[in-house]
């Protein structure tokens, strides 16, 4: 590998948190392209390796392969997240949608008091106060963090699916077959 | 056999019933699929009855957000049961919010089964020194000086609303009338009890004005107090007239 990509190939050990292209790119301004860099440790990663370069909430972070996630963690070596209840999923699901966006219309579309829920989510810090809204009383307006997106593995917001490609229309069954 | 046995170990059908569904929406969508009819030609009535049994069987007539909806589903069956006349352009189908909003929620429940999906794919990836997320993120550690932390006092200080400062709760404490009253025994005697001071069936009130009195007259010298034992009773005495050095 170049000089580069050892660099980074460092620094993406030593860092717990996926870094961004700004950050890979401060650590050596004039050492040539990162993006390059990268790529050239990833394909090194391909095979051969128990971990992989994973690009993931708008960075990069070496993560370990897939297979081997039940080995690990009866080993106890590493602790799955905690699983997200549906009602967290939901509002979350209605966040990343919709943001930025009020409380009222989180309850407005689940039909039930969301507040709770979005407590714990600022807490867990998957969603933030992004802007206040213009309407009465200026209320207080959420979106998703970086760390929404990586618990997700997602890349980026553009990662979620198109509300276009949802089989939005409830009707009644008939079967179907989607083309791949 | 065991099942009835483990029902009652679950506890009240309430908690865990209410985990299945996420809201009245949910199980209004649930019932929907279960009769698998079509949503956007909803049979109200039929699904209102459903509703209203199924809440009551879960004991979930007890909470806002579903009666709230079982109240929109009987008003929306009654508006269906009036008589429109043919060819009323003017008319408009009650149900359409409701179908709009199960249609969002539909959709929103697509989303949340992708994402937990996603969830759970990232799940099987560890990262470097990974750690689930604590249960509550504890605070991050205050670095402030001490300059920042007084303007930051001073700055909470003056947001204090004046009128607050106002706000006394009256006492009725009547710390002149036990001063006149110790003053009277000192006359009496030159040492007397905690009890005497505070004399027979004191209240809380009392004792109170008796004590602030003792403490106050100590203070000008007029008497001492004294404990010559610990949790004894207190004793006062008068004060030798010259000055104590």
């Amino acid at each position: 590998m170049q000089s580069l990509a050892k660099l980074l190939e460092a620094a993406l050990f030593a860092a717990s948190r996926p870094l961004t292209l700004e950050e890979l790119e401060s650590l050596a301004p004039s050492e040539g392209d990162v993006s390059t860099a990268l790529d050239e440790i990833r394909q090194n990663y391909q095979e051969d390796h128990g971990v992989e370069l994973v690009e993931i909430a708008e960075g990069w972070q070496f993560l370990t392969r897939r297979e081997y996630a039940e080995t690990i963690e009866r080993a106890q070596f590493a602790l799955r997240p905690r699983r997200l209840s549906p009602a967290a999923l939901e509002t979350l699901a209605i966040i990343a949608y919709r943001q930025p966006v009020g409380r009222l219309e989180v309850d407005e579309i689940r039909g039930v008091d969301s507040g709770a829920v979005m407590d714990k989510l600022v807490e867990r810090g998957l969603i933030e106060v992004v802007t206040r809204g213009e309407g009465l009383g200026r209320p207080l307006l959420y979106g998703t963090t970086p760390p929404f997106l990586e618990i997700l593995g997602l890349k980026d917001l553009e990662d979620l699916p198109r509300l276009e490609e949802l089989s939005v229309a409830l009707r009644r069954p008939t079967p179907v077959d989607e083309p791949e | 056999m065991t099942s009835p046995s483990m029902r009652e170990q679950a506890g009240p059908g309430f908690v865990v019933e209410l985990e299945k569904f996420s809201g009245p929406l949910d199980l209004l969508l649930h019932l929907i699929h279960e009769d698998e009819v079509d949503i956007t030609d909803l049979p109200i009535a039929k699904i209102a009855d459903q509703f209203l049994s199924v809440i009551a069987d879960l004991g979930l007539n007890q909470a806002a957000d579903y009666l709230e909806m079982a109240a929109r589903l009987l008003r929306i069956k009654a508006q269906m049961l009036l008589p429109r006349r043919l060819g009323d352009d003017e008319w408009e189908d009650p149900r359409a919010e409701l179908v709009r909003r199960l249609l969002e929620y539909q959709q929103i429940r697509e989303l949340v089964d992708w994402l937990g999906h996603a969830a759970d794919v990232r799940a099987e990836r560890f990262g470097r020194g990974y750690e689930a997320p604590p249960p509550d993120a504890p605070p991050a550690p205050l670095q402030i000086d001490l300059n920042d932390l007084l303007a930051a006092a001073e700055r909470v200080i003056t947001l204090i609303p004046q009128p607050m400062l106002h706000r006394v709760v009256p006492r009725p404490l009547d710390v002149e009338g036990a001063t006149a009253r110790i003053h009277a025994l000192l006359a009496e005697r030159e040492t007397f009890g905690w009890s005497e001071a505070i004399g027979p069936q004191a209240t809380l009130v009392d004792v109170l004005s008796t004590f602030i009195a003792l403490l106050e007259l100590a203070k000008r010298s007029a008497l001492t107090l004294s404990q010559p034992e610990p949790f004894g009773p207190m004793v006062i005495t008068r004060a030798i007239p010259r000055e104590a050095a």
